[in-house]
Order: structure tokens, then sequence, then C-alpha cells
């Protein structure tokens, strides 16, 4: 590794790009690398965190990221234990932080929490000790997300700096957005971020996006164009008229990326609503990266847990 | 409790009604004030009274607290009214005014009765009652301002929400007039504020937050303003926080509109950076807002615009603070901050010491048509000494309110009240 000799990761929890410096996110992408290999395995096993008891809490439904998280893990060796919604004591009027304290009187060693409101793992550090894993809260950030697409753009690109990444959609109610526009810029890219306005929050410059009025202008001379989700709910909210306008004024097309770099790669964190947010044609074309994001994630999310979980022991 | 005479010896008088501001003495009998006199001239007749030497303190007209929330009836594991006047006694309030979102609301007599007999029982500081706009503050229909007042309110609010329906505001404005009651108002447009949880701006996006926009408060006391100029009545707008808001109501003051205002500590104290990592004790509606605001604020109370400062004390225990910021409950406590953060303005030159007591005592006094605010020779005598230079930490252990959920915990604090005293009685002493 080429970084200096002084570097230690230090952190307990992985809470936001925005907690993490440039020397962090380069650590973990470094040895996110270095993981991918093991997945190509036949025995796709190792036993870094054996006997580490991880514990997936997830209060809103998720399929990537879970098992993303899940197959890292027992990449790994470690045990995993997975609770969603429906099951947990959340429906039966439990507060998070105890049911926080539950899973801590069990001794776990980390949590990897997903919650539908921003600064819930923020809540969790302030009263258990086990490492807390962010793995979406609200509208605030998705880290592991953000890594992923930092590690897919840095491979297709070769480097992050002096690049220029637009981001089209929902960039008010995305969190992937928002790790994004941290991870990015903090690296040393420009990104643009466009939408319709009423999808454009105030004062998004200043997490160091630069946000445009029109898409075009976000996609000129990009060399990354990513889709986002955009979440079909947000028509009964008065933020935009017709999911089929939306696709015709505001979708990723072919005739949009005429606008980008001719080798412009398309990402898009999934999941996708084909035909409204990106053109079918170029979620399935050559520009598309969207499954690698997916590889990448688990590599991620093993380098996550080996740093905060199995440093001290290598 | 002491009824002997008392006399406060060589302390800086400050009784802005009378322009007054001296050493003097004061001597307080039969529940009145009694005589005042230059340094060292007075003297007790009495053996038996009670004599401060308070060279270096402030004496003034007690102070009122005309926004409290004191939770009894209904949720006195937060508050009580006992815990409510012992906690602003402690912070040099001789009255307080209590906003009606109990459970039940206080749209009747008989609750409002229910809140005089227990302030009664505590013997502690005055307790001004206020009553609903509309029944159980539905804003559907208006509350019996008649019966409420022969029962003890002083003014009408649905403080907690607004009057939405603006034929309703209408309506209660006219028939309070004919009540004699002021409204207070909640200046808030829900429909742009809803699901918010903290003020809308670049902290909000950065947090994930949905934000209120203080165009939200701002549409309100726009309306509030225009129908009580309509009517040519008053109307009194409660806690205030934008600049924007601090504008309009001194644009409507120079036209000749009977508003008056108020804001709070916490407005002209901190900015919405205080939730840093969603410290749920720095959430309060209307929220937080930014540096530029708050430098309004402190603008407004210099100038006049904003005619009083009001705690909004707001207790909450931690079964509705310790959860996900978006999912905690608005409002802080503030009676035993009051104090020594309106001494930070004085320090910094923004208001003088008589302007403090203004907007603390007088004004409050004046706007709820209420006694107090006054060191006049016969008037009751509700008076605090202030002690300027205390300085001390607010502790979690220090406090008084039965709910400890403030954003000034552990801050130093300079400034303190140090003797409470309500209709001629010592309710609270800490000298020496």
């Amino acid at each position: 590794m080429e970084m200096e000799t002084e570097y230690c990761f230090r952190h307990k929890h992985i809470l936001g790009l925005e907690n993490l410096s440039t020397d962090d996110i380069s650590f973990i992408l470094q040895t996110a690398e270095s993981f991918r290999e093991i997945s190509t395995r036949p025995i796709k096993k190792v036993p870094i965190l054996r006997g580490k008891t991880i514990i997936n809490l997830f209060f809103e439904p998720s399929t990537r990221t879970r098992l993303s998280f899940e197959i890292a893990a027992k990449r790994m060796s470690a045990d995993t234990f997975n609770i969603s919604a429906s099951t947990s004591s959340a429906t039966k009027g439990e507060t998070l932080v105890d049911t926080a304290l539950n899973l801590q009187a069990m001794n776990p060693d980390a949590i990897i929490i997903r919650h539908s409101h921003s600064g819930s793992p923020h809540l969790l550090t302030k009263h258990i000790n086990a490492s807390i894993i962010n793995a979406g809260d609200g509208f605030h950030e998705h880290p592991s997300q953000g890594l992923l697409d930092l590690m897919t753009v840095k491979q297709k690109k070769g480097k992050i700096e002096g690049l220029k990444i637009a981001i089209i959609g929902d960039i008010s109610h995305s969190r992937v957005a928002h790790s994004n526009i941290i991870g990015f810029s903090k690296m040393g890219a420009q990104v643009y971020v466009s939408g319709p306005a009423t999808l454009l929050p105030p004062g998004i410059e200043q997490l160091g996006a630069k946000a445009c009025r029109s898409i075009e202008e976000a996609v000129t001379d990009a060399d990354v164009v990513m889709a986002l989700r955009i979440q079909k709910e947000r028509q009964l909210d008065p933020l935009i008229p017709s999911l089929r306008e939306y696709a015709n004024f505001f979708g990723v097309t072919n005739k949009l990326l005429e606008k980008s770099k001719p080798d412009a790669i398309v990402m898009h964190p999934g999941p996708m609503n084909r035909g409204i947010e990106i053109d079918p044609a170029i979620a399935d074309g050559p520009r598309s990266v969207i499954l690698e994001q997916v590889t990448n994630g688990v590599a991620v999310r093993m380098a996550l847990l080996y740093l905060i979980l199995g440093g001290s022991e290598q | 409790m002491r009824m002997s005479m008392i006399l406060l010896q060589n302390g800086r008088i400050i009784d802005p009604v009378n322009k007054v501001d001296r050493q003097g003495d004061l001597i307080i009998s039969e529940g009145r004030i009694h005589e005042i006199g230059a340094p060292g001239t007075l003297h007790l007749p009495d053996p038996d009274g009670t004599t401060f030497d308070l060279s270096g303190k402030w004496v003034v007209p007690g102070l009122i607290d005309m926004h409290v929330h004191l939770r009894e009836p209904g949720e006195e594991y937060k508050e009580t009214i006992a815990s409510g006047t012992k906690a602003a006694i402690a912070g040099g309030f001789t009255a307080v005014a209590c906003m009606p979102n109990t459970s039940p609301v206080n749209d009747s007599e008989a609750v409002t009765s229910l809140i005089l007999e227990k302030a009664e029982q505590a013997k502690m500081a005055r307790v001004y009652p206020v009553g609903a706009v509309s029944k159980n503050s539905q804003g559907t229909e208006l509350a019996e301002y008649g019966e409420m007042k022969q029962a003890g309110v002083v003014a009408l609010s649905d403080d907690g929400r607004p009057v939405a329906n603006s034929q309703l505001m209408r309506r209660a404005l006219e028939y309070s007039s004919s009540h004699n009651l002021l409204l207070i108002s909640h200046s808030e447009e829900m429909s742009l504020s809803e699901n918010g949880a903290m003020n809308e701006g670049a902290l909000s996006t950065r947090l994930g937050l949905r934000g209120i926009p203080h165009v939200a408060e701002e549409i309100m006391v726009y309306r509030d303003i225009a129908m009580a100029d309509y009517l040519e009545l008053p109307i009194h707008i409660a806690h205030i926080s934008t600049k924007e808001t601090v504008d309009l109501i001194r644009r409507a003051k120079r036209n000749g509109s009977l508003v008056t205002s108020e804001t709070t500590p916490h407005y002209f104290s901190l900015t919405e950076e205080a939730i840093d990592q969603y410290d749920t004790r720095a959430k309060m509606n209307p929220p937080l807002r930014t540096a530029e605001d708050m430098k309004a604020i402190r603008e407004g109370l210099r100038d006049g615009t904003i005619d009083a400062i009001a705690t909004d004390h707001a207790p909450h225990s931690n079964m509705e603070k310790d959860l996900e910021f978006e999912l905690a409950a608005n409002g802080i406590i503030g009676l035993e901050t009051s104090v020594p953060l309106t001494m930070n303005l004085v320090r910094e030159n923004i208001l003088t010491p008589s302007q403090m007591i203004t907007l603390m005592s007088v004004h409050p006094a004046r706007i709820l048509g209420v006694e107090g605010g006054s060191l006049a020779a016969g008037a009751t005598a509700d008076v605090t000494v202030i002690d300027p230079d205390k300085k001390f930490v607010y502790t979690k252990d220090s406090i008084v309110s039965k709910s400890g959920n403030s954003p000034f915990i552990d801050r130093e604090m300079q400034g303190k009240a140090v003797l409470t005293v309500v209709g001629g009685e010592i309710v609270f002493e800490e000298l020496g």
C-alpha cells in the first residue's frame, strides 16, 4: 500500500462519508480492491472475522444492501443475524434505543442499521458499545453505497480526481446522492446535480455539488452519469406531475448522453424503474456499470467490516 | 415564607416605568412596595424585619414570563404547576402565563379554575392562565372566552398550533375584543412546515432532515397582522424566530399596527448549528434558525421592534426526547436560563439593563394587562434581585424543573436571580 506509514484507520463507526477523510476513503477503497479476489475463489471464505457477531438491523425493506452486507460478513466467517422491521419489536411500540439496548445485551460486535429516520445510527452510537455501520438513514447518507460507487468509477476511469460526475433525479430524498456528492467532491471530482427543481434541496451546493437547472447542462462533458431512483409515491406529494412527464423530461436517455463524454459510464444505485429515470436500452447497454456496482458492493462492505472489526488482530 | 418587613439595601434599583436606575434602598411591607430612598437612608421600624445588603446587585420589578407550558393537567410526569412555578422563582420570575395545550386543553372555566387552584396551593410564582382560542384548540369553533375570563384567563392562544382557518382567526379577534382579551398567535403556515424537523437550508440538507422554511412563519405573521389591522385590533405574535418576521413587525409598527411580539432566549442565543449530530435538545418549533436570523432578532430587541422576552418553557421527559430526531418532541425548558442568557445581551451592549427589565417585566405586564412591572411606592411587592456577576455552570443536577431538556446544560452562565419576592413574601433566596 502506498499510504503514509503513519496512517491508521481509526473509526469505530461508519456513519457517513462526511466523517471520513480522503486518506480514510483511499484506504477503504484499496482494502476493498484487495478483497475483491476472495469473491472469485471457488471457496469464497476467509477466516478473518471468525467469532464476530454482526447484526443486520433493517427497519426499511432492502434486498441488495442487506444481502451484500450479509455475504460480505459470511465470506469473512462472521456470524450474521438479520432483523427486519416486520419481525422486530418496532411494531410493538418499542423505541429504537430500547431495541438497541436489548441487542447490546447480547454482545454483538457490529450493528448494521438501515432506518427511515436520518440520524438513527448516530442515536445508537450514543447508547451502545458495538460498532455501528449506517446502511442508509433517511435522506442523510448511505456511506457503503457511496464507497462502492467511488470504487466502481476508480476502476473504470483509473482515477476520481478531475472527473465530472452528473447525478440526475431526486436529489432531495436520496441518501445515495448525498453520500456521492460528499465522497466524489472530497476525492477531487466535480459533481453536478440536476433534476426537477422540486427535487433539488436548498443549500445542496454547500455539500460540494453544483446544481444545474437543466439536465443537459449537468451531463455535458460528464465522465459519469448517475440516474437516481424516482420514488413512485413522490407523485402524491406535489413534487412531480406524473411519472410519464418525469421520464420525458428528466429520464437518462441516449439523446441526453450525446452531451456527455463519448466514454461516459452510466450508474444507478438500484432498484431501477426501467423506462422512468433510465432508458432500459442504457441500463442494459455498454455504458452501464450497474451490475459492477453490485459486485463492488460486497468488496467494499468486506473492507468496512474488516477495518472496523478485524484490523487490530492482523 | 416570611411576612415581616424587608429592607433591600444598597442595590441598583432598575425601574424603567418610573425612570429609575440608581443605587438605593427599598422597603417592602404588607405585600407592597413601601418606600424607596437613597442608599443607607432607610431603616426598618420593625426589629423582626429582614435586611439584605445588595451592593452590586440589581433590584428590579418581578420578572414575568408570558409564555410557558406547565403541563398540568395531563402531563404531570413532565412538569406540574408546583414544579414549574418553583423553576420560575429560581429563575427570577414572579409570574408566568401558561399556555392552554394541556390535556385536557384549557378551553373552559373548569380547567382554568383548576390551574389557579393548583397555583394557589403551590404558593410560588403567580400563574396567569391563557385560554384556548378554539374548542380543544381544534381550530374550528370558538371557545367560551367570557366564562374563561371570569375564571381568570388573561389572554387567548391555540399555542402549539396555528389558527389555520382565516375566518376563524377573524372571528376570534373580534370576539376576544368583546371580552377585552388579547389574542396570542402561534404563527405558522402548516402546509409548509408539516413534517419538518428543523430550519430548512444547507444544514437540513446535509443532515437529511425535512426542513421548515422560514417563510412558513412569515406568511402567517403577515396574515395575522393584516387581519388585526383590518379589524383595528391588537394581536401578539408569539416566539418569533426569523429576520423577515422582525422586518414585518417593524414595518407594521411604523404603520400604526397594534401588533406586539415576543422572542425567546434560544432564538437570540443559538443557531441551527446547535443540532450538530442530531441533538434533540436543540429541537423546537419554530426551529433554531441561522446566524443572520439570530442577529436580526437581537437587533429587533435592541430597537424595540420586539416587545418581550418569553421562554416558551416546554418540559419534556427522555421518553419524548431520546428518539430519532424527527420523532422527538419539540421544545426546551427555559425558566432557569432566561436571566443569564439575556444578561449576555447586556454584556454585549445590545441591551441596557433598563431595556432588559422592560422586555422581561414591564412589557409582559402591560401586554397581558396584569399587575407588576413597577417598583413605585404602593405597587404590589413582586421584586426580583439579580446578581449580574454571579457565575455558575448550568448542570443537569441543578435543574429545578421536573424535566431536563435544555441545550444549555453544562454551559457556563453569568448573571442569576438570587432573591425572588412575590406579594411581599420571599419565595426564593440564594444570597450569600
